[in-house]
């Protein structure tokens, strides 16, 4: 095993032990904040899919976190007032089942990625980026300005949505669920590094050039990524929505953007443990520095640069000690 | 709806554009001479309009409070150019948002921290305040009447700025080569420097102008420097032309889409549902110009052919 092995299997290993430690000593606000964690990881892992192996920077990830979260509160508040979505040519109405809620928030959150990734890969470098921010922001004024669900002030469901066989409401078990799903995206991540396809994308990423003379397009394989990414991006967004059991336009805004790529950047860019890291250390920061200071942020601004001018590999890359294998 | 209505209209865009092309300047010198993405600006921006409130709740001068926008993120901007962003140049654009927008982060916290979370109040100057008569009998306020010509001022100053003077012709030496401008003996960090602090004091006076509008709030910057990205990506990147057509298409596009839109919407739905999808609609709009723009031109209007 290799040392980043060793390292990816104790940070498996210690987001299964801390919460049932939480669980014994009977401290349920550690396990909700695990969960966070494992959610906002989960938003990570996504992007870094774009990130990490297509070399997309996006800035606007936002917008699957923010649909995936909408998704969930919509279905949610139709069920929550027993009023259909849609009563004609077909009914539609809202759910509170995980299952299907997850199945709708990876369906929309892939089909607005395969839009704006359609729309934004025509362009690179520092294009793609302005565009990806431009298109977060599209959709945060227009969750912000559609009154329907909310508007500005967000849309409050009152009981978490329920998964078969399991009382979500109970911490613990709630966590399982994302725990879970984490650990399952995590083996799609790794399966998907080494298929043909993610070895197709990260020879797209290095040349571009290449990849066309040996007749792939690499703008369908960028945009294959970046759909893919934009729905578990998304997925964790209704686990996010469901965590709170509150949605809001927050979710798309573009320091939501900023922050699914902090955590990138504290574990390491390229590595598939990196978002896991970032966003352990983010929530322990968060949780730590903000109890002592109401301005935390500002450390974490110095951290963050510190590490980007300093620290490059991020928190494995230190540990590690190699650069990651793509540089 | 009146012409009246609509001609304030079209002037009101006119002066949001101008505003945002004093902010896109900026970027699109430092992008097209460095080649560095800033999400920072918008912190520039806002360290202006903060820089003007004190200066003219202490002195009472709006004039000089205006001085102290341009002198406070014209020093911020040389400042973190020479500390960190000067590390940056030859980074790839993710380090280059990641620091900028740990700069973000610092400057934000910082500003909350000294000035509070509070919103501060820059009031209009008397001698500015006040309607004028356009031509036509149109009452307009002299302020924004005033914003549009000190923006198209400016506009025109880069241009003779950047065509006329040898500064220009080091800035445009610059975007093109500059290992051999550097050969020639000009001293390429201070240039990079000088045009930093340049485009930091445009932001600076864009926000000390606005914040008289608008409150002086921390994050004030950020929702600016996202439309100054949108005009950048319509206008092309580098092109200071392409930033000022395009910062006037999209002010024009954004106002009278919030006035056109819902209007539309009224001949065929009721009028609740016609104000909130037309508002909805028109909240988006300016995006959709810029993705049209993309499908066409994905280089931007006047950008260069990739």
């Amino acid at each position: 095993m290799t040392r980043e092995a060793v390292l990816n299997s104790a940070v498996l290993m210690g987001l299964f032990i801390f919460p049932l430690w939480a669980w014994v000593v009977d401290e349920p606000f550690l396990i909700t904040l695990a969960t966070k964690t494992v959610i906002l990881a989960l938003a990570g892992v996504g992007l870094n899919i774009a990130l990490g192996m297509g070399g997309l920077v996006s800035l606007g990830h936002a917008a699957f976190f923010g649909i995936g979260g909408y998704a969930m509160g919509v279905l949610a508040s139709h069920a929550q007032s027993y009023d259909p979505i849609l009563q004609s040519p077909i009914l539609i109405e809202g759910t509170r089942s995980m299952p299907i809620i997850w199945l709708v928030a990876i369906l929309t959150s892939g089909l607005a990625a395969l839009a704006i990734g359609a729309l934004s890969l025509r362009t690179s470098g520092v294009y793609f980026i302005m565009i990806t921010l431009a298109f977060g922001q599209m959709l945060f004024f227009f969750a912000i300005s559609w009154p329907a669900y909310g508007g500005e002030d967000g849309l409050s469901i009152y009981v978490r949505s329920e998964f078969p066989g399991l009382n979500t409401l109970d911490p613990i078990q709630f966590y399982a669920i994302a725990y879970v799903i984490l650990a399952g995206v995590l083996l799609f991540a790794f399966r998907l590094r080494q298929s043909p396809f993610g070895l197709a994308l990260n020879a797209a990423r290095q040349s571009a050039s290449r990849v066309m003379t040996v007749g792939m397009s690499p703008y369908r394989l960028q945009l294959v990524a970046f759909t893919l990414s934009g729905m578990i991006t998304g997925l964790a967004g209704a686990l996010f929505a469901d965590l709170n059991r509150f949605v809001s336009p927050t979710m798309f805004s573009w320091q939501t953007s900023g922050e699914i790529m902090v955590f990138i950047i504290i574990g390491g860019v390229g590595r598939l443990f990196g978002p896991v890291i970032g966003a352990v250390l983010f929530v322990i920061l968060e949780h730590v520095l903000g109890g002592i200071s109401d301005y935390w942020l500002i450390y974490l601004g110095v951290l963050l640069l510190f590490i980007v001018l300093f620290a490059r590999g991020g928190v494995i890359g230190t540990l590690v000690g190699r650069q990651a294998s793509h540089d | 709806m009146s012409l009246i209505l609509f001609i304030e209209q079209v002037l009101n865009g006119l002066q949001l554009g101008v505003m945002l092309f004093l902010m896109a300047a900026g970027l699109t010198l430092v992008f097209g001479v460095m080649g560095l993405i800033n999400l920072a600006h918008g912190s520039l921006f806002m360290i202006g309009a903060f820089a003007a409130a004190a200066v003219a709740g202490s002195t009472g001068s709006f004039l000089l409070a205006l001085m102290a926008a341009l002198a406070a993120a014209a020093a911020a901007g040389a400042l973190i150019e020479v500390l960190i962003i000067r590390r940056l140049y030859q980074r790839d654009h993710l380090d280059q948002v990641l620091a900028t927008f740990a700069l973000i982060l610092i400057f934000s916290e910082g500003t909350r921290w000294v000035f509070g979370s509070f919103p501060l109040y820059l009031n209009i100057p008397t001698y500015l305040s006040g309607p004028v008569t356009l031509p036509g009998g149109i009452q307009y306020p002299l302020y924004r009447l005033t914003l549009i010509i000190i923006g198209l001022v400016i506009a025109l100053g880069l241009h003779l700025l950047i065509t006329r003077t040898r500064l220009g012709i080091q800035i445009r030496a610059g975007e093109n080569d500059r290992e051999m401008i550097a050969a020639l003996g000009v001293d390429i960090s201070k240039l990079y420097t000088i045009v930093f602090a340049i485009g930091a004091a445009l932001a600076g006076l864009a926000g000390a102008l606005i914040g008289a509008i608008q409150s002086v709030q921390v994050g004030m910057g950020e929702p600016v420097l996202i439309l100054a990205f949108v005009v950048i990506v319509i206008g092309g990147i580098g092109s200071v032309k392409g930033a000022l057509i395009g910062s006037i298409l999209v002010g024009l596009t954004d106002t009278l889409g919030g006035l056109l839109l819902p209007a539309l919407f009224r001949q065929f739905l009721d009028v609740s549902s016609a104000a909130s999808i037309g508002s909805a609609l028109a909240s988006m709009l300016i995006y959709i110009l810029m993705a049209a723009v993309l499908v066409v031109r994905p280089t931007g209007l006047f950008g260069a052919k990739a």
